[in-house]
């Protein structure tokens, strides 16, 4: 645990230097160069850029964990061509996108684990037949394809071909829920294949090794049958490298999600960090950087602490 | 509710016919022990693959129906059906080639091997030989706007359907051949990649091997930095840097491929140091390492003799996994606007820019083949590199499985 | 009513491998009567545990049985439905294998997994089972019968749970055990433990059984008949008697043979003589464990000095001490009479040339990617700057020393050669860089006695033509007694007794040493029963091992 807020602890570092190795003024990076000398001052007093490295690393720090994420440049550039208040903060912008991005990874995680982990189970129990040779193919030529491919594929066949789910993600606030499932349904769909795919192959894996020991071939020796040798003595055993599998995945529909969320236009996180990116909109670019960092170090960490949990030798030491 | 009672009604007489089949089956064959010990679920298993394919033939008969509509409908499957055949007919004739021609150790390698990683290697030929002789191979410059010719004509050929035979793939919006620009796309995305690749493998490999072999702090200190960088989502982290690198780009005018090479490199080379340094101690505590300190061997030697020499196979598969790793995340990072830069041709960026056809898929399927010709160009690679590492990583870990 | 529980004929299996099918068995015949004990040997490769578990009707993945037929008491298991199969296995054959701590399941207490044969077969409700399970904890002398069941199995011994999983064979009552090297994971002590159980519990309740083992003592110990397997062929059968008195077959007979290889003694050393390698008061540490405590002892030029102890005693350790790759906390080593550094990166190319090592593992001790000729030839450069001709004139001289061909062997890969040769090639390696001094590190336990026995005469004969001195690590007594000239015992990093062959194999000696050796077991068929009438059952063993 301590060892995950330390190493959160070191990425907002890293990410923090890394925004500061920019070279020039941001100040001139938001207005442009022909900017006013008194637009600039106004901005630099706003973003603290009189102030020191480090005591700027902690103001940014302090804000990230109340919630205040700063104003983003659009809204500096907004309020200082403009005058006066107005734009929207950071916080304010990432928050709804934020739950929209849960939301998204929800859908998937629930359509996508329990058959990831059946087709996993089913491959090696039935290993080296057809099935699992087919499901070979598909899963690595699945993993393969880069996502927008997947993304178009489907919005071909469900969408325009067959006009059953909407190609276009366009949620808004106080939508009902069932249309917000279905316009959710293509997206998550999409990751769905990419993740299905890589947790078949690692559970496939994890239940073969599992398969191969001893005590599995001693259970069948005692004649127990082969549901009971699943249930009772693999399925115990197999519980911390399957959990391990399924975090790991929902790491990595973390990165997925931002191919994903820009093919559908869908309005989440990935769609805001994209976008920022592309207008170079320093602070909203720094705090999604953070927020996934945060989602994918708390996976993985839990991760490691339910599979210790799951081990009987950690469980009942000597 | 309807499709719900459908799919369960589909369920229901699959399950039904799967008995009938396993029970027809035991008194055919006199209680054959393959159909006695067989339990229900292959049975089921067997009668649903069987209504997959047969579903198959249909869509395949639909495709080519004299029904317009049916036919656009089932035109893209049509052609899936197509490719898979023309592939597997085309990976099996090159696995007899190999079995025939060449030196004994090639032949030898191709007789066991599977068809996809036959597959495979057939593509990354096809492939390197695109990338290598991209400008004698495109009829049109990359990025030349060929005059007197319409933008947006489809691909097909066929000037009654919106074509022109002179540009068998069509134009895209501002009237570049997209052939051209196809083929250009393996000179560049794939030689990229392959750069990036070699890059990251270098930074990566030389320091998990050192980590290895000298151990002790340097192994601390390197392994803990790579555990951070690891901590940042890739795809994120690379984002993250050019957006930086873009104002540096501007500021320094050096090109922004320049700096996505760098990144991507680095990034990755934490993966290959991972890899190297697990690698690298697995070598290091065997006891012929120990024979040769106590030799007195210096650190060359025990490098580039003991140590390089029985990591090679592992490093390879890896080098075939981190190439197309590197190779989604630039063609990813082209599609989202910020990889690969015009002029350049690259497939990332054209899925992006010929995205909107995909919806007159209904009424002109071959006009919404081009999007999907560039992001299947690039899923074909990464499929054919990683069924070959595949059968790589199958053969050296020399499970039976 | 027939005699007869099991009776397999003309059995063949075959193995795949690179997609070929190749036979591991070709055609064996077995016939075992109720309450017999029938011992299965051969050497590693020869198929016993394949033909075990085919005479369960089971085959492991890669492995399939092309022909003959296996009937156990009257059921043919071979075209029997798996219904009926798994309502044999467990209830009326049941298996020990060779790994009792893989064989077990992590995730269950040992009482749940004794009581699941018997609960899911119908034979006991599960209260009773367990009081069943419990009793034959007891009967097997495991220490709390009534609670070490309620442990899970990595909080257990080793040899205890040899002995829980023999009770888990038995909670059904089987007609039928297969035991597939049940003790060979085993130290000697612990061994004789699980011999003794094993064997009071089978006579117990009249159980047949297969022992399987490459062990010949052993097997004279459990066995009523033995047959002599070899690459998948039926050498020979026999009740247990005749086999070691009069083996009919040549293969036997050189297997019997291995056992009756000794040097003859040397004169004793010269009290004024200068050691090779001495050994002086050394205390070594890993981090803060400490297990090397105030060993000392010389090496003398032209002998062979056994280094004899149980796993953890601490021979090893004190060979990497002597080697320099783990400095000592204290002592010195010296070589000559002169000190050595203690560090190995400090040694003089003389001093790292004089001192040489042989490894336990032939697989790991050569580089894979290297020609037998490259790895002998790279000390000839290294140490006596050999280049070009001279060099090859050299490795093929080495090689002539090994007793193999120059010209066959030069330009060949280590994954080409059967166990022997490579340990052969690390022998040549050592005696390329020209040393006084070779350290033998437990050089014949991976391999087959035969094979063993060879690389044994080899050594014998490199020390007389060529002077060298050995110290050979070893937990095998009879290879002590083959090869020693005097015997250094270890226990938990100390030097307990330390002398000359002769003395060391005669009464009195210290105690440790005395349970050592009476626990290794002898080709006679009455050694073990002698023995426990001799100390009683509960001076055996760790039991025994505790008290000192």
């Amino acid at each position: 645990m301590a060892l995950g807020l330390l190493t959160l602890l070191i990425v907002s570092i890293v990410i923090f230097v890394a925004v500061n190795l920019l070279p020039g003024d941001f100040a001139e990076l938001i207005l442009g160069q022909g900017a006013t000398p008194e637009a600039v001052a106004k901005i630099r007093e706003d973003l603290g850029l009189d102030q020191s490295l480090v005591s700027r690393y902690f103001g940014w720090l302090g804000g990230m964990l109340t919630g205040d994420l700063g104003s983003s440049f659009a809204q500096l550039n907004f309020q200082t061509n403009l005058g006066g208040a107005g734009g929207v903060t950071v916080a304010e912008q990432i928050a709804p996108r934020f739950a929209n991005t849960m939301f998204l990874a929800t859908v998937t995680a629930i359509i996508a684990v329990p058959i990831a982990v059946t087709l996993g189970i089913l491959a090696a129990l039935y290993r080296n037949t057809v099935f699992d040779r087919a499901a070979n193919i598909l899963t690595l030529s699945s993993i393969s394809s880069p996502e927008f491919f997947m993304a178009y594929v489907l919005i071909l066949f469900l969408a325009v071909l067959n006009p059953i789910l909407p190609s276009l993600s366009n949620i808004y606030e106080g939508m009902a829920f069932s249309d917000r499932l279905e316009k959710t349904l293509l997206p998550a769909l999409t990751l769905t294949l990419v993740v299905t795919a890589h947790m078949m192959r690692m559970t496939r894996a994890a239940i073969i090794n599992l398969l191969a020991s001893p005590y599995i071939e001693m259970a069948r020796l005692k004649g127990m049958s082969p549901l009971r040798v699943i249930v009772k003595h693999a399925l115990p055993n197999a519980l911390a490298p399957i959990i391990n599998v399924i975090a790991l995945n929902l790491a990595y529909l973390i990165t997925g999600v931002v191919v994903v969320e820009v093919v559908f236009v869908y309005p989440g996180i990935g769609q805001l960090f994209v976008d920022s990116v592309k207008i170079r909109d320093i602070p909203v670019v720094q705090a999604c950087c953070l927020i996934f960092a945060a989602a994918y170090i708390l996976l993985n960490l839990t991760a490691d602490i339910l599979s210790i949990l799951s081990n009987p030798r950690l469980r009942h030491p000597k | 509710m309807s499709a719900l009672f459908n799919i369960a009604l589909g369920v229901a007489i699959i399950a039904a016919v799967a008995w009938s089949f396993r029970f027809i089956g035991q008194k055919v064959t006199g209680n054959a022990a393959r159909f006695r010990d067989m339990s229900f679920g292959v049975a089921f298993g067997y009668v649903l693959g069987l209504v997959v394919l047969l579903w198959l033939v249909w869509a395949y008969l639909q495709s080519i129906s004299s029904d317009q509509a049916t036919a656009n409908k089932f035109f893209f499957l049509g052609v899936a059906i197509k490719a898979f055949i023309l592939f597997s007919i085309l990976a099996w004739l090159f696995r007899l080639l190999g079995r025939n021609v060449g030196t004994a150790g090639t032949r030898k390698m191709f007789r066991n091997i599977p068809l996809t990683a036959s597959f495979g290697i057939l593509v990354i030929i096809f492939y390197a030989v695109l990338a290598i002789f991209a400008g004698a191979i495109a009829p049109y410059g990359q990025d030349e706007i060929i005059s007197g010719v319409a933008a947006n004509i489809i691909p097909g050929g066929d000037p009654a359907l919106g074509g022109d035979p002179a540009f068998p793939l069509g134009t895209d919006q501002i009237g570049r051949d997209i052939l051209s620009r196809l083929i250009f796309g393996a000179q560049n995305t794939v030689g990229i990649a392959f750069a990036t690749t070699l890059l990251a493998f270098f930074i990566g490999g030389s320091l998990g091997f050192l980590a290895a072999v000298v151990g002790g702090w340097l192994d601390q200190v390197l392994s803990r930095g790579v555990d951070v960088l690891m901590a940042i989502p890739s795809l994120i982290f690379a984002l993250l840097l050019m957006t930086i690198a873009s104002v540096w780009s501007a500021e320094l005018g050096i090109p922004l491929t320049f700096f996505m090479v760098l990144i991507i490199a680095v990034i990755d080379s934490t993966r290959v140091f991972r890899l190297a340094r697990a690698v690298g101690q697995n070598i290091v505590v065997m006891d012929y390492i120990e024979a040769a300190k106590l030799r007195g061997e210096g650190m060359g030697y025990l490098v580039f003799k003991e140590i390089l020499p029985n990591a090679t196979a592992p490093l390879l598969a890896e080098f075939g996994l981190r190439f197309c790793f590197v190779f989604l995340t630039i063609a990813a990072l082209s599609f989202l606007g910020v990889g690969i830069q015009p002029p350049l041709a690259d497939w990332g960026t054209m899925v992006r820019d010929l995205a909107s056809f995909i919806n007159f898929a209904q009424f002109a399927p071959l006009a919404a083949t081009a999007p999907l010709l560039a992001a299947g160009a690039i899923a074909l690679l990464t499929v054919a590199v990683n069924f070959v590492v595949d059968w790589m990583l199958h053969k050296s870990s020399g499970l039976k499985e | 009513m027939t005699d007869t529980l099991l009776n397999i004929r003309g059995l063949k299996l075959e193995g795949r491998s690179d997609e070929t099918w190749n036979p591991i068995i070709n055609g064996v015949d077995l016939t075992l009567a109720r309450g017999e004990v029938l011992g299965l040997i051969g050497e590693s490769g020869a198929g016993k545990s394949t033909l075990g578990l085919a005479a369960m009707g089971f085959t492991r993945d890669g492995v399939r049985i092309s022909n003959g037929s296996v009937e156990f008491d009257g059921i043919d298991l071979l075209t029997a439905s798996a219904a009926v199969k798994r309502g044999l296995l467990g209830k009326r054959i049941a298996y020990v294998a060779q790994s009792a701590a893989a064989s077990f399941n992590p995730a269950h207490r040992l009482i749940d997994q004794h009581v699941e044969g018997p609960v899911q077969h119908g034979v006991m409700a599960r209260a009773d089972s367990e009081l069943d399970g419990m009793e034959l904890y007891e009967k097997l002398r495991l220490p709390d019968p009534e609670s070490i069941g309620f442990r899970y199995p990595h909080q257990v011994s080793g040899g205890q749970l040899q002995r829980a999983m023999t009770a888990m064979a038995m909670a059904c009552r089987p007609d039928l055990i297969i035991f597939d090297e049940p003790t060979t994971a085993l130290d000697v002590t612990t061994q004789i433990e699980v011999l003794a159980s094993i064997r009071d519990i089978v006579e117990q309740f009249n159980t047949a059984a297969i022992y399987i083992t490459h062990d010949l003592a052993v097997v004279a110990q459990m066995a009523d008949r033995i047959k002599v397997l070899l690459k998948g062929d039926e050498v020979e059968t026999a009740d247990t008697r005749t086999m070691l008195s009069a083996p009919t077959q040549e293969y036997t007979k050189s297997l019997w043979a291995v056992r009756s290889f000794e040097r003859p003694l040397k004169a004793p050393v010269v009290a004024s003589a200068v050691p090779v390698v001495s050994v002086a008061n050394v205390d070594a540490a890993y981090g803060k464990a400490k297990v090397l405590h105030d060993v000392s002892f010389d090496m003398h030029e032209g002998r062979t000095v056994a280094v004899v102890g149980e796993s953890g005693s601490g021979k090893s350790t004190t060979a990497r001490c002597i080697t320099g790759l783990l400095p000592p906390t204290a002592g010195t080593i010296s070589f000559g009479g002169e000190a050595m550094p203690a560090d190995y990166r400090k040694r003089s190319k003389d001093q790292l040339r004089q001192v040489q090592m042989i490894y336990q593992m032939a697989d790991t001790a050569l580089n894979p990617r290297m020609s037998i000729g490259e790895i002998i030839a790279r000390p000839v450069q290294f140490y006596l700057g050999l280049t070009g001709k001279e060099k090859r004139a050299r490795v093929d001289a080495l090689l002539d020393q090994i007793e193999m061909e120059p010209s066959e062997y030069y330009n060949r890969l280590p994954s080409e050669l059967s166990g022997g040769q490579k340990q052969r090639i690390g022998i040549a390696r050592a005696l390329a860089a020209e040393p006084k001094f070779i350290i033998c590190d437990e050089v014949t336990s991976a391999l087959d006695q035969l094979v063993a026995e060879g690389i044994l005469r080899l050594l014998a004969k490199l020390q007389d033509r060529l002077g060298l001195t050995y110290m050979f690590i070893t937990h095998d007594l009879a290879t002590v007694r083959a090869i020693a000239d005097e015997v250094v015992v270890m226990k938990d990093g100390r030097v307990v007794e330390a002398g000359p062959k002769a003395e060391m194999f005669k009464p009195p000696h210290h105690p440790y040493t005395d349970l050592l050796l009476s626990s290794v077991p002898e080709m006679d068929p009455d050694w073990l029963t002698n023995l426990l009438q001799e100390r009683g059952v509960d001076n055996i063993g760790d039991a025994a091992a505790d008290k000192m």
